[in-house]
């Protein structure tokens, strides 16, 4: 049956461990910070191109627009018209045409924008087609990256705080001794989650607020639901540390197997750049680990003033990839060597 | 497979095996440990005394036979019961002792009066310090009050005194004499005689996963010897002698004469006109009958 009190004793004594181990909770507060301003100052103000949408069917090609070679201006074309005058409204588009209903879409705050807009006019590019102007603010791309250097901060601090203190514990010894006590298995897991996971939002909460201050990033929906997501999306990860831990007792094979957890997340789910253009199996993969829908929601959330049953789905996801895998952990665990 | 369970017998073992892959470590043990004594096993290196009484403990399973405890195979319960000091224990890092004291007392229904154990096991003096950064023997007594936490009416110790110096080990037989006092029973393995003989009421030898020998520490030297050693330095014995009705070991210091006639074995050595100004007489210790039953050969 499970124990208040021992779960209750396992948990104070994790977190006083934490709490005194100054080296890697300076480390856990620091490094997020220094990716986040070395992206801010790696990206700001770097395009060189001029990149024009197309939407629709019918082609347009930079000489037919400037007389310039096609190297010269980025066409893209786009899929979603949504998604396209999303990137007009951020500045991610300079300019979007239609050629067969006729008409471009500008944002004038955008300073490209309005450049290319000119240039066009002067051209005669643009004469025949209606023009449709579109405000919002550049989205930079700390902007951008910062929901998903957030949610990377959680998943490694899940994993490898989860993952490598129980294989240390159970290399030195400290697993055996607590099998010595009336323990379970289960108030010992239970202990860990939960510690791990106020540790991982005070550490986030102090992170955030201090990126707040520091920092000028968007953030357009709720506060409360961007900490429900990091809730839910750090107990899952923090369920898939303890699977890998759950019966090795060695140090670098618990190296490997969290590396072999995190690097596909860190480059499938979407924390440094859009899989938009992957292609469609990658997607459906990325779409399976819990990184993806913790950075997707919280990015929604962030940017996109998403509410609550925008991300609904990766919530009910993450809760049950949370529970399967704590499960199969608690099923799989062993205390000894 | 029919389990004869003592009365008296606080806990028990019956044809104990354990086997790791191919390694069978304890092969058919049968231990009774009678309430409110202190039970040493003895065996040297890789004899299967720690795979024994992690069996005891709980901790390892066996692959064959029974534990009994109060004629009752081990549950839950039992850990509430039992107060248990590894070989080898890693504490967690950047939590105090006393913290630690406070950890473990938590994990139990059942705790002992704190103030009173820490002046039983003398930890006051290091209370605020992490445990590695504890001396041995300060360790070992923090161990030792963590294992009494749960006030256990049995209580393990395995190599409790290995690695301490003379000090430290003193120290720790009068705290484990202490709670023996208290009616407490002791389960210990240790490789240092005087140590067994000190503390234990009863014995068990262990060799290659087997009891070769168990009882009273006095009755086992009884019933094994008949006889005392005369010891004499290496230099004054004569090259080649072998008087009569002595069996002889000789060794890179001294020489040993095995005798059951103290009287009869010196006018022997008069007669070889042995100098008998250092000899030595003493009668057979532990160390002895360990020595006789697993033999004087190197283990790993």
């Amino acid at each position: 049956m499970f124990n208040l009190k021992r779960f209750y004793a396992i948990l104070v004594a994790r977190n006083l461990e934490f709490m005194r181990d100054y080296a890697s909770l300076g480390w856990g507060l620091l490094f997020p910070v220094f990716i986040v301003i070395g992206f801010a100052f790696i990206f700001n103000g770097q395009r060189a191109l001029y990149t024009i949408g197309t939407l629709g069917e019918g082609t347009v090609t930079a000489t037919e627009l400037l007389g310039l070679d096609d190297e010269l201006i980025d066409i893209a074309p786009q899929a979603d018209a949504d998604i396209a005058l999303r990137k007009i409204e951020r500045h991610g588009l300079d300019l979007l045409i239609e050629p067969s209903r006729s008409r471009y879409w500008v944002n004038p705050e955008s300073p490209n924008g309005a450049v290319i807009e000119k240039i066009l006019k002067a051209e005669g590019s643009v004469a025949n087609l209606s023009r449709v102007p579109i405000s919002g603010d550049a989205l930079r791309y700390v902007d951008w990256a910062l929901p998903g250097v957030l949610a990377m901060n959680i998943m490694f601090a899940a994993l490898y705080g989860i993952g490598f203190v129980i294989v240390r514990y159970r290399k030195m010894g400290v697993l055996k001794r607590l099998l010595a006590t009336p323990v379970t298995s289960v108030e010992f897991l239970a202990a860990q989650l939960v510690s791990r996971l106020l540790l991982i939002l005070v550490v986030n909460s102090i992170l955030f607020t201090g990126l707040w201050l520091t920092v000028d990033f968007r953030l357009e929906g709720s506060v409360l639901l961007l900490m429900l997501i990091f809730v839910v999306g750090s107990a899952s990860l923090i369920a898939l540390g303890l699977l890998v831990a759950a019966r090795i007792s060695s140090e670098e094979l618990a190296n490997g197997l969290l590396n072999v957890a995190t690097w596909p997340m860190m480059l499938l789910s979407e924390v440094w750049f859009s899989m938009a253009d992957a292609a469609p199996w990658l997607q459906r993969v990325a779409d399976t680990l819990p990184l993806s829908h913790m950075t997707r929601s919280a990015r929604a959330v962030m940017l996109d003033n998403a509410d609550l049953t925008d991300v609904l789905p990766s919530l009910i996801y993450l809760s049950g990839l949370t529970v399967a895998l704590l499960v199969v952990g608690a099923a799989m665990f062993r205390w000894e060597s | 497979m029919n389990v004869t369970v003592s009365d008296t017998a606080l806990m028990q073992t019956q044809g104990l095996h354990v086997r790791f892959d191919s390694v069978h470590a304890v092969r058919g043990v049968d231990l009774s440990i009678e309430a409110g004594t202190c039970f040493g096993l003895l065996g040297p290196n890789g004899a299967g005394k720690t795979t024994t009484i992690e069996c005891l403990e709980g901790i390892t399973s066996p692959s064959e036979g029974s534990v009994l405890y109060r004629g009752e195979p081990l549950g839950r319960h039992f850990a509430e019961d039992a107060g248990i000091m590894f070989q080898q224990t890693a504490l967690q890092e950047f939590v105090t002792a006393g913290e630690m004291l406070t950890l473990f007392g938590r994990l139990y229904r059942r705790n002992a009066a704190v103030s009173e154990l820490i002046d039983a096991c003398q930890i006051h003096d290091f209370l605020d310090r992490e445990p590695k950064k504890l001396s041995g023997g300060q360790r070992q007594r923090l161990l030792l009050a963590i294992a009494l936490i749960n006030e256990p009416t049995i209580v393990f110790l395995d190599e409790p005194t290995t690695g301490l110096d003379p000090q430290a080990r003193r120290n720790l037989w009068d705290l484990i004499n202490d709670i023996k006092s208290r009616g407490v029973t002791v389960v210990m393995t240790t490789h240092y005689m005087d140590e067994a003989h000190a503390l234990c009421d009863h014995i068990a030898i262990m060799d290659h996963g087997k009891i070769i020998a168990q009882d009273t520490p006095d009755a086992l030297l009884a019933n094994t010897f008949d006889d005392v050693i005369m010891q004499l330095p290496h230099a004054d014995w004569p090259a080649d002698s072998t008087p009569p009705g002595m069996q002889i070991h000789v060794g890179a210091e001294t020489v040993e004469l095995l005798t059951k006639d103290v009287n009869a074995s010196i006018a022997e050595l008069l007669k070889l006109n042995v100098s008998l100004r250092h000899l030595r007489i003493r009668s057979r210790n532990l160390e002895d009958l360990f020595i006789e039953l697993t033999g004087r050969e190197l283990r790993n």
